[in-house]
């Protein structure tokens, strides 16, 4: 059984660092287009965010319905990359065509710079999802004896 | 062979890694080192491709402006950094399951190291 | 970057590796494996692969240090030590001869740092040159992920999701209800 830190420094700290860990996330998320960043390094330090009060303040300190359920959250972020994918496919061209996205008034290239940042917010769920889905899984299905 | 180690180093490096972990793997009986020489071997293919990519004078590729395109020698080769972040984020879900696995045998027969799980199978 | 910087990262680099698989304790074997990682995504800053480097410092060093350090607290975290003479010589011997032939053939490489080989011309490129005009992304290798070559990004995508779903079934128990 993995017992909570009870020390209060880290404690603190852990409250300080999980909303800023999760403005950072967002920042590599939506700055993936301009500087080193993108949908899997977003992802991951949202799921950082996410572990990081469950190892200090254990599993009663987080939300438990939600670690539950994570990996539908994953399922939807698949949903959402491969749905924008379709929508050019079912518009007659061809599949994952970015250009070809019914937005008004702009031209091929801004269409494909929203078609990236859509894929990209569905890549970040679905890896935040998964990666806390599976923290989860291995601690607390880890342990007690087997069936 | 000697100028491989003066002006190439980082093949060397690769092969040493490389070789590090299939020999771990290989002789190692215990499941979570195994995991550790798979680990080596998945990190020193992603250097062996990123040395591939390196430009001379070259700088990241993240475009200035196009009023002042610069030819492209000054940006250092984008597509094998494309494809080793495929395989770093693709190894580690391997390394998920994989422990998932080895979390899942414990639970099983109370032991890490495979010559006692292989006796007490039988 | 000089030669310099990359001679001492890589002989950090090997050296963190061999205290990794050399040592008993595995918990000290995984942080070391942490500061391994580390290294390597210097070096590869350094080389120019920014976004690579960020990933590795993010996924490789953080979160599967998570992962293995969770799985060694709920399983045993010694190794025992074991005399396996005969294994050891043959693998040695084996390895031995396919480093060699690696370094012969490493021979006929490019010379790093080239800018005229060969995969640094064909498509790549063509990203350089066009990707601000087409997708008006300054960083080649989103807009090489997420558009040129979407449809491996959402394989990979599709293998995350894949993992998760094995965990989660690898360690259902017997009374255990659906999410």
């Amino acid at each position: 059984m993995i017992r909570p830190h009870d020390s209060v420094i880290v404690h603190t700290l852990a409250r300080v660092f999980t909303p800023i860990i999760q403005l950072f996330a967002l920042y590599v998320l939506f700055h993936g287009h301009y500087s080193p960043g993108g949908g899997f390094q977003a992802g991951t330090l949202f799921a950082a965010s996410v572990i990081l009060p469950i190892i200090v303040f254990g599993i009663q300190g987080s939300l438990i319905v939600l670690e539950r359920r994570a990996i539908i959250l994953g399922g939807i972020g698949i949903l959402l990359y491969a749905g924008i994918g379709l929508v050019p496919l079912i518009l007659g061209e061809e599949f994952l065509n970015y250009g070809e996205l019914p937005i008004p008034g702009m031209e091929a290239s801004a269409r494909r710079h929203w078609g990236i940042l859509g894929i990209e917010i569905g890549v970040a769920i679905a890896v935040a999802a998964t990666a806390v889905s599976i923290y989860y899984s291995l601690r607390e299905r880890g342990e007690g004896e087997g069936k | 062979m000697a100028d491989i180690l003066l002006y190439r180093p980082h093949f060397v490096a690769f092969i040493i890694l490389f070789l590090l972990g299939i020999y771990i793997m290989v002789v190692n009986l215990n499941l979570v080192k195994k995991l550790i020489g798979m680990y080596l071997m998945q990190t020193s293919i992603i250097l062996f491709f990123i040395t591939l990519a390196v430009k001379r004078d070259g700088t990241i590729p993240i475009l200035v402006s196009s009023a002042t395109a610069l030819p492209p020698e000054a940006y250092a080769n984008p597509l094998p950094h494309v494809l080793m972040l495929t395989a770093i984020v693709v190894g580690v879900s391997t390394l998920g399951v994989s422990l998932a696995m080895v979390i899942a045998l414990y639970r099983q027969y109370n032991t890490l190291e495979e010559d006692e799980i292989l006796g007490k199978m039988k | 970057m000089t030669l310099f910087d990359d001679y001492l990262l890589l002989l950090l680099a090997v050296v963190m590796a061999l205290g990794a698989v050399f040592v008993r304790d595995l918990f000290s074997g995984v942080l070391t494996l942490a500061a391994y990682s580390f290294f390597l995504a210097l070096l590869w800053a350094g080389l120019g692969a920014v976004d690579v480097a960020f990933t590795e410092a993010v996924v490789g060093a953080g979160l599967s240090t998570v992962f293995f350090l969770v799985a060694l607290f709920l399983t045993s975290h010694e190794e025992k030590v074991r005399k396996q003479l005969q294994v050891k010589i043959m693998a040695l011997g084996s390895l031995g001869c396919l480093g060699f032939l690696l370094l012969f053939g490493s021979v006929d490489l490019p010379v790093v740092g080239d800018p005229e080989s060969l995969p640094s011309k064909h498509v790549s490129s063509h990203y350089l040159r066009k990707s601000l005009e087409e997708t008006d992304t300054p960083n080649v290798v989103t807009a090489v992920l997420a558009d040129y070559r979407g449809f491996d990004t959402l394989g990979e995508a599709t293998v995350i999701f894949t993992a998760g779903l094995a965990c989660w079934m690898l360690l259902r128990r017997r009374d255990d209800s659906a999410p």
